[in-house]
Formats: C-alpha cells, structure tokens, sequence
C-alpha cells in the first residue's frame, strides 16, 4: 500500500529556540515538505540604534546565549573597522583563543546533549548518565572546558564581560592559563573518546548538492574576519556580506531566508570544513580521515562529524596560543579610541556558521544603522530543500512515516539550528 | 531520595522560554562538574531546549524570556494554572531585560525598519509579573548557576529562599576591586542587588544593573554621585534603562 501520511512537528525539540517541521505524503508521492521558524522576534537592530559604540557589544551578545561571544566579537570587528581602531596583538589573540572557548563549548553542548540522544534512541541525555556514563562525562569534561576557556579570556562563560571595542578591559590571568594548559593535556582523552564514539555511529547516507559558504583567510583556520569563500566558488571581500546572502522573507517564517548562487546555501562547521580542510591543525585532519570526513562533504547529516573535528582543532591550536599568550606582555590590551562616524562589515565564524553585524556609527559614535544576519538564517532555507529531499528519498526507500519523522528531526538537529538567533 | 541523612523529594520542574536569548536556560546545564549532582535534586518533566520527553505534571516552572506575542500570553497562562510555583527566571522575565529598549520606539516603525512591507506580530515587551503572578524571582543576565544551584537546595529541603538584599558594591569591595567610579566610569554596582560575585566589575566594566534594585537604596544620593563627579547624563540614562531593572527609579533627570 502506497503511504499517505501527514508530519506535523511543532516546535521541535532538543534545538535552540522554536521551529516547526511539516511534511505531507500522498499516495506514496511528497506532496509537500517545509521547514518554519516561529520564533517571536526581538528587534536588536532597532535596539541598537542611538547606542554608544562601547555599550552595543554588551547588547548584541544578548542575541544568543549560547553564541554570545561571536556577538560580541562580530559588533565589535565591525564597529572597530568603521571607526579604524586596531586593538593589540595580545587582546586579538586573547579573543582567538575566547572564540575556542566558546566553540567548544557550543558542539560539546549539541553533539553530547542534542544530537547524541537521536543515535542512542533516548528522549534526551538524561537516561544516558546511566546507561552511557563515561560517554556522558566525556561530554560534559568537554564543555566545561570550553566554559572554562571562555571564562579565563573574557570574565564570563555566557554574555562575556571584558570584550571591549579596542580590546579587552581586562587582561586573562597567567595562572589561570598555565591551569587551562593542564586542563587541556587532561581531557584530550575525553576527546578520543568522542572520537571513537562517533566513528561507531551510523550516519544517515544522504547527499544533496550545496553551496557551502565560510571565512577564509588563506592561512588559518577562520575565526574572526577575511574574504567569504564558497565552494561554488565566489569570493567576495567582507564588506560585500549582502552580495553573499541576498535576505529574503520566507512565509510564514520569523527568521528570514538567504541564498547565493543556487536556492540555498549552507552555513557551519561542515561549510567551513569543507572550504578550509587545508588549514586544520593535523591532528584534527587526522581524526577527520577516522571520521571518514573529505572535502566536499554534501552530507548534512556529517556536520555532526565536522563540528567533532573542529573539535580537535580546537584543543591542538588553543595549546599553542595560550603558550604564546603565557609568554606574552598582557599589559597592552586597550586601544584608547575618539568616536567617529563611519560604517564597516564585522564577519566572525559562530559555532552554528557566519555571522555578519554591519554598523554605521555618527561622529559620537552612536550606532545610526545596524544589520545582523545570523548563520541559521543562512542555512535556513536549506534544511527547507533538504527536508523535501530526504524525504523523497526516504520514500524511495520504503521507509514508514516514523522513520522518516526521525531522519527529519535529526536533519534539522544535525544543523545545530539557533533559532532564536536566527530572530533578533 | 535520601542524601547526607536527609530525606527529600525531587523537585518536579519544567523550563519555558518566551522572548529572550535561551541564555537562562542553558545554564542549566552549565557547572559541569556539579552537573549530575544537581539533576539529582531534579524530576525534569518538560524542558524542550534539551529533551523530547514532554510531561504536563510539573510542580514548578523555570519561566524563562519576556512577552511580546499574544500566542506567548495565552501559553504562560496555561502554565501559570500548572504550576504551583512560578519562576521568572533571569532578568527578562524579572524586568523585561534588554527586549524593553524596542519599547522605546513605535512597534510599527520596529516591524517596517526590520521586515519592510511584511507583516509580522508583535507587542510591547512585558515582563511575566505584569501577565500572571510571580512565585520567585531570579535575576541576572543570565543568572547565576551557583545561586540557582542554592535556591533549588533550599527549595527540595524546604528552606526559605533569599536573595542577598545588599548592593553589588560588597561583593566588588570583597574582590578588592579598583572601583570603576575611580577609573571615571558611572557604574551601578552600588544601588543593584548582589548575587552575581560582581562578575563585571571584576572584569573592569561597569556594572548595568541585570539584578534589578537592591533593597533601600538611595537614589537621589546615587545620582547625585554622578553629578558630583562631573559624569554623563546620557550615560546613566544609557545604563539606567539597559535591562529596564530600574523603571521605578526613572526621574525627569535621569
């Protein structure tokens, strides 16, 4: 008999903020597949109008509270390029290494806490402290690294406290850093861990041809700032993040779309994996070959993957910086700066993808103009043409509605969506 | 359950988020190394950020966010006639938070700066207590996972919950922090209430006040301050109105 059925998921679970999933089959034909974010929407860019330059970072990393770090950071790259402060060499490498943080925290929290549950088949990682308690604390050694990580450069693990336009308000305690050194050494075992769990997993095999788009620089692994690179290949410079998004409203969405050269585009630790392979710390390109991870990756479902590799970077590349930062004079952290009017694109890789601030600022440095787009607002409109395309090819394949219910939850899941994000 | 001789039973939660950051919530799951520990304390019977499991029988609600969508009201009503104990949980259920400064401008000006001709919902923000009533606050932005960490122990063992009454300023003074008045900063440390360690001022910012008033301030001596240091009324007004936590203190000067 031929499936007729109806998946109406509202207000999925285990993501960031609110999104709706609906898929319609008749007579064993997709007859609709759609993806909706419901989220109420903020207004940051109304909030921040009239704000003085030095108080908007501490607005805008309200935005998200899991990202609130690359908030800051995006606010403060753009408002420091459009009023020309450069902050010094140290505060920009203490701000490296608090993007670290903030990205590990940030999969650790998805990978261990989301998305794991879809492959133990358990409602949420509750049940999984007992049944899977070395995995579990595997996770959490992890996250609060990364928290840790977060707290010793910024002040705070959440909504960060010394980032400041011109630099930082304060510098990271040595000692405190010589403790994430050892910290680190200790829990890269818990990351081999993670590997070799995630390596055992069966990942849903489906593929649907995208356009990643990411940071690039040409030397590092993108953090904060450079060109926009895609795998279509387009490469604009910074300033040009509206030629590379084209926002557009999507009904009955709260969050808006974008596209670039095709009908979507793909955000994240995959799009920047796959546009940057080349620069990851080795032992990361190592347990990306375990992983069974290479460039081009079409597979949403490997973002998973991806982000557990970048994880790997992370701790590798945060061993080096903090030896350097220990050696360092943590005193010049602050550029004293006049305000002035002038505009600037601030582009930092998020955990979840790119995310773009643009300001203007008038001669006091108040901000006139602001414009946020969000990375899961950029990848919105691909878990849309994929939802419709896995489930195509789930019909292909026989599969009944629970079946395809599942694989759409954990196709969503696998973007690490965030949602309220998406709706400031 | 039985700990340390003491018998108890778990507390049966569930956590909502209204129009905020989510930042609340996650520190739920922030504090690792307690992390096990804590869930101990709890029955978690609806909490969607991190579970599918859904249940309707919780006892106590961690109200997250604030509203401004009518679909909002009708759901924190629902929840408010469940739960026996309600929490506004973080400064924009408390307050409003940092969602208030849209107040300021026309909401059809908002929607049209930001989705041009399109339609989209939405109302003057409010903090929980102005829909329903409040059980508990908790404040902070985001709040303090040590300090939920104790409320939600005095809650299981029956104890009263207190929120210190005193300012910022003592936990800064603790820290033997340089006082950001010194360093020529206006800074709200001395009329907020305490509970956050003093996080930002440690970190040489200004505090802005995420906790709300600490009781029996003086507000006419705090502004005075400012003026008497030759400070900038636009700034206090800035950081005065940044999380909407002293409304009620709103002067014509400031």
């Amino acid at each position: 008999m031929k499936l007729d059925c109806s998946i109406d998921i509202h207000h999925l679970t285990r993501v960031e903020g609110h999104g709706n999933i609906h898929i319609r089959v008749e007579q064993g034909q997709l007859v609709e597949a759609k993806w909706a974010v419901v989220e109420t929407p903020r207004f940051f860019e109304v909030m921040v109008k009239g704000m003085s330059a030095e108080r908007v970072p501490f607005l805008t990393s309200r935005i998200c509270g899991i990202c609130s770090i690359s908030h800051a950071l995006a606010s403060i790259r753009s408002l420091e390029r459009a009023m020309q402060v450069t902050p010094p060499p140290a505060a920009e490498a203490v701000r490296l290494l608090a993007m670290h943080g903030e990205t590990l925290q940030s999969h650790a929290l998805h990978l261990f806490f989301l998305a794991a549950p879809d492959f133990a088949g358990t409602p949420s990682v509750l049940p999984l402290m007992q049944s899977h308690p070395e995995l579990v604390k595997a996770g959490l050694d992890l996250k609060e690294l990364g928290n840790e990580i977060s707290t010793v450069t910024t002040g705070r693990c959440t909504h960060p406290v010394s980032l400041v336009v011109g630099g930082l308000s304060k510098a990271p305690d040595k000692d405190r850093l010589k403790f994430l050194l050892d910290m680190i050494g200790e829990r890269k075992s818990a990351l081999g861990l993670a590997c070799d769990f995630f390596a055992s997993l069966a990942i849903p095999q489906f593929e649907r041809e995208t356009e990643f788009i990411s940071l690039h620089n040409g030397v590092s692994y993108p953090f904060i700032g450079g060109d926009l690179r895609s795998t279509d290949g387009v490469l604009r410079d910074e300033n040009d993040y509206l030629l590379m998004t084209n926002e557009y409203l999507a009904e009955p969405s709260t969050s808006k779309f974008t596209r670039c050269s095709r009908e979507s585009s793909a955000a994240g630790a995959l799009a920047r994996f796959n546009n940057n392979s080349a620069f990851l710390h080795p032992e990361a390109r190592k347990a990306a070959e375990h992983l069974g991870l290479r460039p081009v990756c079409h597979n949403p479902f490997m973002c998973n993957i991806a982000q557990l590799v970048e994880c790997v970077h992370i701790l590798n590349d945060a061993e080096t910086l903090i030896a350097k930062l220990i050696d360092m004079d943590l005193r010049e952290i602050r550029t004293q700066f006049t305000p002035k009017a002038g505009c600037a694109t601030g582009a930092v890789e998020a955990p979840r993808g790119i995310l773009y601030h643009y300001m203007e600022t008038d001669n006091e440095g108040r901000v006139v103009k602001a414009d946020c787009i969000i990375p899961t607002t950029q990848n919105n409109a691909n878990i849309h043409y994929d939802l419709g395309a896995l489930a195509r090819q789930a019909l292909e394949e026989g599969k009944n509605d629970r079946e395809i219910e599942k694989l759409a939850t954990m196709l969503v899941r696998s973007y690490d969506p965030c949602i309220s994000c998406s709706v400031h | 359950m039985n700990q340390q001789g003491m018998h108890f039973e778990k507390l049966k939660i569930a956590s909502f988020d209204f129009t905020c950051c989510e930042g609340c919530q996650l520190q739920f799951a922030n504090r690792e190394s307690s992390l096990p520990a804590f869930f101990e304390l709890l029955d978690v019977r609806a909490f969607r950020e991190i579970s599918s499991e859904k249940h309707d029988d919780f006892d106590m609600a961690f109200v997250e966010g604030s509203i401004s969508r009518s679909d909002e009201i009708e759901r924190l009503q629902s929840i408010r006639k469940q739960a026996k104990i309600l929490v506004a949980f973080g400064t924009c259920a408390c307050f409003g938070g940092v969602n208030s400064l849209k107040n300021r401008i026309p909401i059809e000006e908002s929607v049209v700066e930001v989705y041009g001709e399109h339609p989209v919902e939405t109302l003057p923000v409010q903090k929980i207590s102005d829909i329903v009533q409040v059980d508990l606050s908790i404040p902070g932005c985001p709040v303090a996972k040590e300090e939920v960490e104790r409320i939600v122990v005095s809650l299981v063992t029956g104890s009263k919950v207190n929120l210190p009454k005193y300012p910022v300023c003592v936990e800064c003074k603790q820290q033997l922090n340089t006082c950001m008045f010194d360093l020529g900063e206006i800074c709200l440390g001395s009329i907020t209430r305490a509970g956050c360690n003093a996080v930002c001022t440690s970190g040489k910012t200004p505090c802005l006040g995420c906790r709300g008033p600490a009781e029996d301030i003086n507000f006419p001596a705090f502004t005075e301050l400012v003026k008497e240091r030759g400070l900038s009324e636009n700034d206090l007004r800035e950081k005065l109105g940044f999380y909407n936590a002293f409304e009620a203190y709103r002067t014509d000067e400031t």
